[in-house]
């Protein structure tokens, strides 16, 4: 730990944070922006998430007469969870003291405390919506997540460590090459994460009708500065994942252990990845349609399928 | 006069007389409740802490023994105290110290067995458990594990009034026995012939690969019917719900791990050899075990149920961990089999310290609610403060969730999956990520369950008026749940203490361990293999959190205000909420049943659409009953008929049985 605790791997550290608070909810803005041109729509201003979020903290909060301190809790707890998944994704740097506290089984860990307490708070209201949402919300969390760690298994598999900064360091220290196992596993990823993050296909973060909302529909009973604490650990979320997508497919341009000057071409080498990425993100949105969510459980097999699949690559051709 | 100072043994002797005088106090007195409530139960409790606090030390300590004067004439009891059962006999006295606590606020007036007789029957159930751990020899190992067995079958059935639970403590007693019988001719392979039953003449025993593999299979056919694996999980389900909650947080949090804490002794302890293809057949069990009991839990309505059900799953992944590492340790990988080994001793920990916590919890509900049904509870945080946020702590904990208990285990579980590239077998090395899979989805599926359990039980509306005027625990419950839950925070928190802990036995099993990578590392990080590798910290992790939690909370606060409204729930306009519209136990089952549809035996009743009375119900039952049990029993029934057909119930008929046989027998000479 010891070694661990220099000026730079602060710095880094900090730096990171700040980018990934701060800056998830642009993420969110240039998805939304880039879907609306996709659809030809006239698009929403790129920093409309920033207004939002500020509007909703003015607010005053409106709680249900009978709700428990659990359900005022959750927000906070689920922005504390997402806050430190972006704190030890290997974004910016791999050189990261927080990174040795949790490693990427623990991150799958993590995400489950969130999804955990949401659906909680969720139940405590005990409307319907709510109740229904949870149980959504857990479905689809229990079918996602065995497969994310297949993926993850994958890569610890070709690179020997939980650790992601460790595997960010050794995949982009390969030779550019193709690796079967791992396009397996990327398409498996993107399966994942689309589940994770609510989006089209398995939920759509724009919808207005409860009966098909997942996500939305656990936190109808939210307002003011709750659930804006909400939509912003929704963005870290999504900023989350898309860096471990990064970070596991695309790690080249992460700044390594004593390089801090790397870390200024690192922010917009990871700057122009997530414009792609929030490019593609939107392009797969708009060009899926929302599924029945018995066809959800199909899809997420279709994922642990794929995982597997790389993983069994991996280990027959070694690659 | 020895003035040396009295041995680990010695004090746990002594603690196992106090029980026994507990537990004949409690008899002088059958129906004094107060004195048996008041002043017994807390004095069990704090020997039990005593019993932790000895083992802790004789963790460390080198084995010792003792002979009892007790048993047969030439075969004494043989005793012997060493890593193992110091681990075991730690997670006793730790988890039943929160038990008996507990229980001296539990047991009420007028329930079935007098509270005297309880007392008695749960002191000589503590004890024969401690003593199945302390026992070296295959005579008193028996003999200590039907005491065991007879004391729980008493416990479960204390309320014998009601016919259910006679059924489900027959069972319970069946299934026990048939264990048992397995386990004795376990224990008679490995005598080879030699005549000497204590353990040190078994340990050394040269067996052949066919009785070796003949042994382990019936030790883990006759232990996995006392720990629930699969198929002869059926008891649990049924006498778990029957027991008063704390003999059924004893019999799940401990007693299933007497099971597991035999499959080691006779796995790693007293067989000189282990096969690969042991290992692969207990991962398999164990998968399907864990596989089934969490998917089963999912579509419990029962609250007592669904956790006995989850106890089947932790049970799963306790096994699995021990194939992992028997496939190890037949590799010759020690190191890997002491990781495995640590997480499947760290998770029998954790195991015993949050369904015990989620036991009493349902125990305190049932009191203040008389309900065990979750169709008819709810809202309960509100109404039982300590209770709810007792019972949060064992859901987070039992879900996996870091930083509490369960996630390390399971952490440390999935880190031994990783290491598989090294078998030499190519086969095994395909099978055991998959198995990981499983056991990730596992891990998964327990979330939903407790997310189930916690919502339907503590969170949104009560779904009967009369919950309103439930109670929350007394102050001896609640010193019993607050125990065990700050155990689960404890353990989850400090895992590198704990794996030094279960050092000394990885070392004695299997002849390798963690502690010394782990102390390299720092008290504050986790990194059984290296740091490089993987590690873990859940004080970090906790701390950051909280901060960034506070952080914000503080910032939110100052940047822009507090302010904050009670009303009426919104649930998008609608303004008539009831607590009917809640999502219920079965609807909460509704997506496990149709996902994993092929597990279930399902009868569903759904009404028409023109039912002016509609009634919906849904029957879930186990394969297993219908594939296994009912056609022995009705095989069994059969034989007995024919038998029958010679009882005639008249003298002359059976003094002309008595007469052929003496015919036969002249016969028989004469030739």
């Amino acid at each position: 730990m010891g070694a661990a605790l220099n000026w730079s791997g602060l710095l880094s550290q900090l730096l990171e944070i700040t980018l990934a608070v701060l800056g998830a909810p642009l993420l969110t803005g240039w998805v939304n922006q880039c879907r609306a041109w996709l659809q030809n729509k006239s698009a929403p201003p790129l920093l409309l998430p920033y207004r939002t979020l500020h509007k909703l903290f003015n607010k005053e909060s409106v709680v249900a007469t009978h709700a428990s301190p659990l359900f005022r809790a959750t927000p906070y707890v689920v922005f504390g969870c997402m806050a430190l998944a972006c704190a030890v994704v290997p974004s910016l740097s791999t050189d990261l003291p927080l990174a040795s506290a949790a490693d990427a089984i623990a991150l799958v860990g993590l995400f489950a405390v969130a999804r955990v307490f949401i659906a909680l708070g969720a139940f405590d209201i005990g409307t319907a919506f709510g109740t229904l949402g949870a149980r959504r919300e857990m479905l689809v969390g229990f079918l996602a997540e065995p497969a994310l760690l297949m993926v993850l298994f994958t890569s610890f598999l070709i690179s020997g460590s939980t650790s992601l900064a460790t595997i960010v360091e050794n995949l982009a220290g390969r030779e550019l090459a193709i690796y079967p196992a791992l396009a397996f596993a990327g398409v498996a990823f993107t399966m994942v994460s689309l589940a994770e993050n609510a989006r089209v296909p398995v939920d759509n973060p724009a919808t207005h009708l409860e009966l098909t909302m997942i996500h939305e529909a656990m936190i109808l009973e939210y307002s003011g500065r709750h659930l804006a604490l909400i939509e912003w650990a929704a963005s870290l979320k999504l900023f989350a994942y898309s860096c471990i997508g990064l970070a596991l497919f695309f790690p080249w341009g992460v700044a390594r252990a004593g390089a801090p000057l790397d870390l200024f071409l690192a922010l917009p080498v990871l700057i122009v990845k997530l414009a792609l990425g929030g490019a593609l993100l939107a392009l797969i949105e708009t060009a899926s349609a929302k599924m029945r969510i018995f066809r959800v459980p199909e899809f997420l097999a279709g994922a642990f399928l794929l995982a597997v699949i790389g993983m069994l690559v991996h280990l027959l051709l070694g690659a | 006069m020895n003035i040396a100072p009295l041995l680990p043994i010695d004090w746990i002797l002594a603690i196992v007389v106090l029980w026994l005088l507990l537990g004949a106090a409690g008899v002088v007195r059958p129906h004094g409740f107060f004195f048996v409530a008041r002043v017994l139960f807390p004095a069990s409790a704090v020997v039990s802490v005593l019993l932790a606090v000895v083992a802790l030390v004789a963790c460390f300590d080198g084995a010792q023994v003792a002979v009892l004067p007790l048993g047969l004439p030439q075969l004494p009891f043989h005793l012997r105290l060493d890593a193992l059962s110091a681990f075991f006999l730690f997670l006793l006295g730790a988890a039943s110290a929160g038990v008996s606590a507990f229980g001296a606020g539990y047991f009420r007036r007028g329930e079935g067995t007098p509270p005297g007789l309880l007392c008695l029957q749960y002191h000589v159930f503590l004890v024969g458990m401690a003593m199945v751990l302390l026992a070296d020899d295959a005579y008193a190992f028996m003999v200590m594990w039907e005491v065991m067995a007879l004391s729980s079958f008493f416990l479960v059935t204390a309320n014998h009034r009601v016919a259910e639970i006679r059924r489900a403590g027959y069972l319970y007693l069946l299934l026990a026995h048939i264990g048992a019988l397995a386990i004795l001719l376990c224990f008679g392979v490995l005598q080879a012939n030699t005549g000497d039953y204590t353990f040190a003449n078994l340990r050394t025993q040269q067996l052949s690969t066919f009785w070796s593999s003949t042994a382990f299979l019936l030790a883990l056919g006759g232990f996995g019917a006392k720990a629930g694996l699969l198929p002869l999980h059926v008891w649990l389900p049924e006498a778990h719900p029957a027991a008063p909650s704390p003999v059924s947080a004893l019999l799940s949090g401990v007693m299933l791990k007497t099971a597991i804490y035999g499959l080691l002794r006779v796995t790693f302890d007293l067989l000189h050899v282990q096969l690969w293809w042991w290992g692969v057949l207990a991962l398999a069990i164990g998968l399907a075990t864990a596989l089934y009991g969490v998917i089963f839990s999912a579509v419990q309505t029962d609250m007592k149920r669904l956790l006995a059900y989850s106890s089947i799953e932790n049970i799963g992944l306790v096994l699995v961990g021990i194939g992992l590492a028997v496939l190890f340790n037949a590799y010759a990988l020690p190191a890997l089999a002491a990781l495995a080994l640590t997480a499947a001793l760290y998770h029998c920990l954790n195991h015993a310290f949050f369904k015990c916590l989620l036991f009493l919890g349902t125990g305190a509900v049932l009191h203040a609610t008389s309900e065990r049904n979750l169709g008819r509870l709810g809202g309960l945080l509100r109404r039982m403060p300590w209770v709810g946020w007792a019972a949060l702590v064992g859901v987070l904990a039992s879900s996996g969730l870091p930083p509490l208990n369960g996630f390390v285990s399971e952490w440390l579980l999935l880190q031994s999956f990783l290491f598989t590239l090294g078998l030499p077998s190519t086969f095994v090395n395909m099978l055991v990520p998959v198995v990981a899979g499983g056991v990730a989805l596992v891990a998964a599926l327990a979330g939903y369950t407790m997310v189930k359990f916690y919502g339907v039980i503590f969170l949104g509306q009560p779904r009967e008026e009369r919950l309103a005027r439930a109670h929350d625990a007394g102050a001896w419950e609640r010193v019993g749940l607050s125990w065990l839950a700050c155990g689960c925070v404890l353990l989850g928190l400090l895992p590198a203490q704990v794996i030094v802990l279960i050092d000394n036995v990885t070392h004695a099993l299997v002849g390798a361990g963690l502690a010394a990578t782990v102390r390299a590392n720092g008290w504050l990080l986790l990194a059984p293999v290296s740091l490089e590798r993987a590690s873990y910290s859940p004080l970090i992790f906790l701390f950051v959190v909280a901060a960034s939690l506070l952080l914000v909370y503080a910032m939110v606060r100052r940047l822009y205000h507090g302010r904050l409204r009670r009303a009426a729930p919104w649930d998008c306009g609608f303004p008539r909420l009831t607590p009917r519209m809640q999502d219920t136990a079965e609807g909460f089952g509704q997506p496990i049943r149709q996902v994993f549809e092929p597990f279930f035996r399902m009868h569903r009743e759904l009404p028409s659409a023109s039912d002016a009375m509609p009634r919906y119900r849904v029957v879930v039952e186990d394969h297993f009953w219908f594939w296994i049990y009912t056609p022995i029993a009705r095989l069994v029934e059969n034989v007995a008929r024919l038998i029958g057909l010679l009882q005639r119930g008249r003298i002359a008929t059976y003094l002309l049985y008595s007469f052929a046989t003496l015919l036969l027998m002249l016969l028989w000479v004469r030739r």
